[in-house]
């Protein structure tokens, strides 16, 4: 049962991790406009964050 | 159900975690000087195109094209005006309006979206984590581990449900200091006394604990309220830019000085110049100037009026052939536009008179979980004498009948609905227009601008001699006029080419004139050409001395419009026409389009009786128009559409905004809305079932929280993929 002292918290910091992203990505925009997002990446201009 | 807007979600966690995370999205909250629309943008080679050739400019700080929203944000140096931005985008082959960056009230909307979103991954993370320890603790963790493991749930559940939550504890608060129910109520006492209960157990190494419930409670509703915001953020996105492309500006004369200024900063007194092709800004008195306008979008008549020194002018008239220099005698509230407007607020329940499904279920659910719940307290209670049991139970029949398939069953089918129709053309405003649709019996259409467009066409081109027409698209194509400009388009479209004249000028609010080897001729209006007027709508064309020709023009069917009342009536639905217009006009439409009902000359407080007298009868009505004179009857009707091309003050009015410029949608809106409804009921009744086998369980002290876990999760997914069968 030794194990579970190691398993629970990384599953718990995994999770954590992958929320925290999730919050980033929401609160810098990057859900505002997903179709031209998709887009842009075919653009030759060197755009790797959005410009204000 | 409502959204409460908050200011900034400072209580998630990542604010700690990315400090600099905040500082970039207030920054991109905060709203670009100047928006363009750019509808009809649509791959990469459109965005960098548009970018660089703004960027180009030396007074664009930074521009950022959105292809989702079709518009450009422009962060512009002060004396950069949108006009000449505007003119730079068209200039890139590209179609761009301007829009009025203050009726882009999208920040609100996004921030209550991103919170609910932030809400609803805390709530999804800490579900999936305490669901994993809960799995492990039913599949057999014993003693230690097991309290171990609750302890741990407790842990991950308190600060999550207390951040994720929030939105139902506040609308429960905002009821119960009301001293009203709704469905918030239920919910909160569900998830605070689970969690009570869970705790309780946990100190005592008890058994079940109902953690990962209260979290995918949690969970569910807000999944279901996330659905239906953004059904209603996306609806309310597409309105503000209809309205924003109207620019609320006017051009004063001050001194003999032209300046651009905010129609709220005009004044009584003020002289304001209104361009062909304008529409008035406020009530007025003409100084100088003739002209015709067009008064349609106010009254319902198709053809356009003569406007001299002296005639008073009312706010929303259009100014059609001449420049008019106009005395501001009625100001912002005070005008007919804005007391129009009043006459909307009087009529205004057609909507508040109805009570949706939900509230309907609501108002049954709320109390009665409340009494069962209360009851399986008691009576366990009196049976055990043991608080802990009681309280146990009495949780565990909160949980399972919580409204969690309620709580999805009508935004899920309304997202789908609704994005359905957004596919077809239509807006869908207000929360329970669909449902209202979904009853209509009765549909009332305005003519001028709703089955017509309101522009005319010319009918008897092949009637008239060939150098007539010729010499009739000579005097035309210069003018903007809708007779000559419908003359215009018959001619060019059958082939004919202008003949050579001299001299042509347009004598605004008469005719055009100019000379033909040597003879004088005169395309107008029929007092100015010698010619008795005709009963149809006409225009005379005057050659020398001869007897003038008549060119005779009928208004345009949109279209659609014949399809659309042509289905309306097989599905057994009374069409009614209702127009400002003359008594022959609207006729002859009737006539035209099949309609055995028809009302002509009808003031706007006539339609908006005639209305409320129909669903005094007991008719659900269907209203659709544009005008300024149907607003009353709009705000008046069971439910309303308007075309996109209506009055902002009747889009405001109305429940659902026709986008396109077809009508053909509106008979299968009114079929999808009737499947939509089908399918709300579906879902009460597949909640109800789901409630009679399960709450028998809870009551009888049998639910652990496998059972309930199973239960709510089934019944939850069960009433989504029904939402999702009306594609």
């Amino acid at each position: 049962m030794n194990i579970l002292t190691y398993l629970i918290p990384i599953s718990l910091i995994l999770g954590a991790v992958g929320l925290v992203a999730f919050i980033y990505t929401v609160k810098s925009n990057q859900y505002d406009d997903p179709e031209g997002d998709a887009r842009r990446i075919l653009s030759d201009d060197y755009d790797d964050k959005p410009k204000q | 159900m409502t959204v409460p807007m908050r200011p900034s979600p400072s209580a998630c966690p990542a604010c700690a975690a990315a400090p600099a995370a905040e500082a970039l999205a207030e920054r991109a909250l905060k709203p670009a000087q100047i928006a363009l629309s750019l509808p009809t943008i649509h791959c990469s080679a459109c965005i960098s195109k548009i970018e660089r050739g703004l960027n180009a400019h030396p007074g664009v700080r930074g521009a950022r094209v959105n292809l989702t929203l079709k518009r450009a944000s422009i962060d512009a140096a002060p004396e950069v005006s949108a006009e000449e931005l505007r003119t730079l985008v068209e200039g890139l082959g590209f179609e761009a309006h301007e829009l009025d960056g203050a009726s882009l009230g999208a920040t609100a909307t996004g921030r209550a979206g991103r919170d609910l979103l932030m809400r609803l991954a805390v709530a999804g993370f800490a579900s999936m984590n305490v669901m994993l320890l809960s799995v492990s603790v039913w599949s057999g963790a014993e003693d230690a581990t097991r309290d171990m493991f609750h302890w741990i749930s407790a842990a991950i559940t308190l600060p999550a449900i207390a951040f994720s939550g929030q939105p139902f504890f506040r609308n429960a608060w905002a009821a119960l200091s009301k001293g009203r129910l709704n469905m918030d109520v239920p919910i909160t006492l569900a998830i605070v006394l689970a969690i009570f209960t869970s705790l309780w157990e946990t100190v005592l190494s008890g058994e079940h604990a109902y953690f990962d419930a209260a979290l995918a409670l949690t969970f569910f509703l807000l999944a279901g309220r996330y659905l239906d915001h953004r059904t209603r953020a996306i609806a309310r996105s597409a309105a503000e830019e209809l309205t924003a492309l109207e620019v609320p500006r006017a051009t004063r004369l001050r001194d003999g000085v032209e300046a651009q200024v905010n129609i709220a900063e005009l004044r009584l007194g003020d002289l304001i110049l209104v361009r062909p092709g304008g529409r008035m800004p406020v009530d007025g008195e003409i100084v100088t100037g003739t002209s015709e306008i067009d008064r349609s979008l106010l009254t319902g008549e198709t053809l356009p009026v003569f406007a001299g020194e002296g005639q008073a002018v009312s706010a929303g008239e259009v100014n059609l052939t001449g420049p008019l220099t106009i005395r501001a005698t009625a100001v912002g509230a005070d005008t007919s536009l804005h007391r129009m407007a009043d006459l909307v607020a009087i009529a205004e329940s057609g909507r508040s008179r109805y009570t949706s499904l939900a509230d309907k279920a609501a108002k049954l659910y709320a109390p009665g979980v409340h009494i069962l719940s209360a009851l399986s307290f008691l009576g366990w209670y009196l049976y055990t004498w043991d608080m802990r049991t009681a309280l146990n139970i009495a949780a565990a029949v909160l949980i399972i009948t919580c409204p969690c398939a309620l709580g999805l069953a009508v935004p899920a089918v309304t997202t789908a609905a609704s994005g359905r129709l957004f596919r077809r053309g239509m807006l869908i405003k207000h929360e329970t227009a669909l449902e209202r649709l979904a009853q209509v019996d009765t549909v009332v259409f305005d003519k001028t601008g709703t089955l017509t467009t309101g522009t005319p066409q010319l009918t008897n081109l092949a009637a008239l001699p060939r150098r007539a027409v010729e010499c009739a698209l000579a005097l035309a194509q210069g003018s903007s006029h809708p007779l000559a400009r419908a003359i215009t388009t018959a001619a060019r479209d059958g082939g004919f080419a202008a003949t050579q004249l001299s001299d042509v000028t347009e004598v605004p609010g008469y005719g055009t004139r100019g000379l033909w080897s040597g003879q004088e001729v005169r395309l107008g209006r029929a007092s100015w050409t010698g010619a008795t007027p005709l009963a149809d709508t006409a225009s005379f064309l005057k050659v020398g001395d001869q007897a003038p020709l008549a060119f005779i023009f009928a208004d345009r069917l949109r279209p659609g419009a014949a399809e659309a009342v042509e289905a309306l009536k097989s599905s057994g639905k009374t069409v009614i026409l209702m127009s400002g217009d003359t008594t022959p006009a609207v006729e002859a439409l009737a006539l035209r389009l099949g309609i055995p009902h028809w009302v002509a000359e009808a003031l706007p407080a006539d339609k908006s009786a005639r209305i409320q007298a129909l669903s005094g009868e007991g008719a659900h009505v269907l209203m659709v128009g544009d005008g300024l004179n149907d607003t009353a009857a709009l705000a008046a009707a069971h439910v309303s559409i308007s075309p996109a091309s209506a009055l902002d003050a009747a889009r405001v009015a109305s429940d659902i905004v026709l986008l396109g410029n077809d009508l053909t949608p509106i008979a299968a809106a009114c079929d999808t809305a009737q499947s939509a409804t089908r399918r709300i009921r579906e879902n009460f009744r597949i909640a109800t079932i789901y409630n009679m086998i399960a709450v028998p369980l809870a009551v009888a002290g049998l639910a652990t929280p496998l059972i309930a876990a199973l239960a709510m999760s089934l019944s939850s997914i069960t009433v989504s993929l029904n939402a999702l069968r009306l594609r």
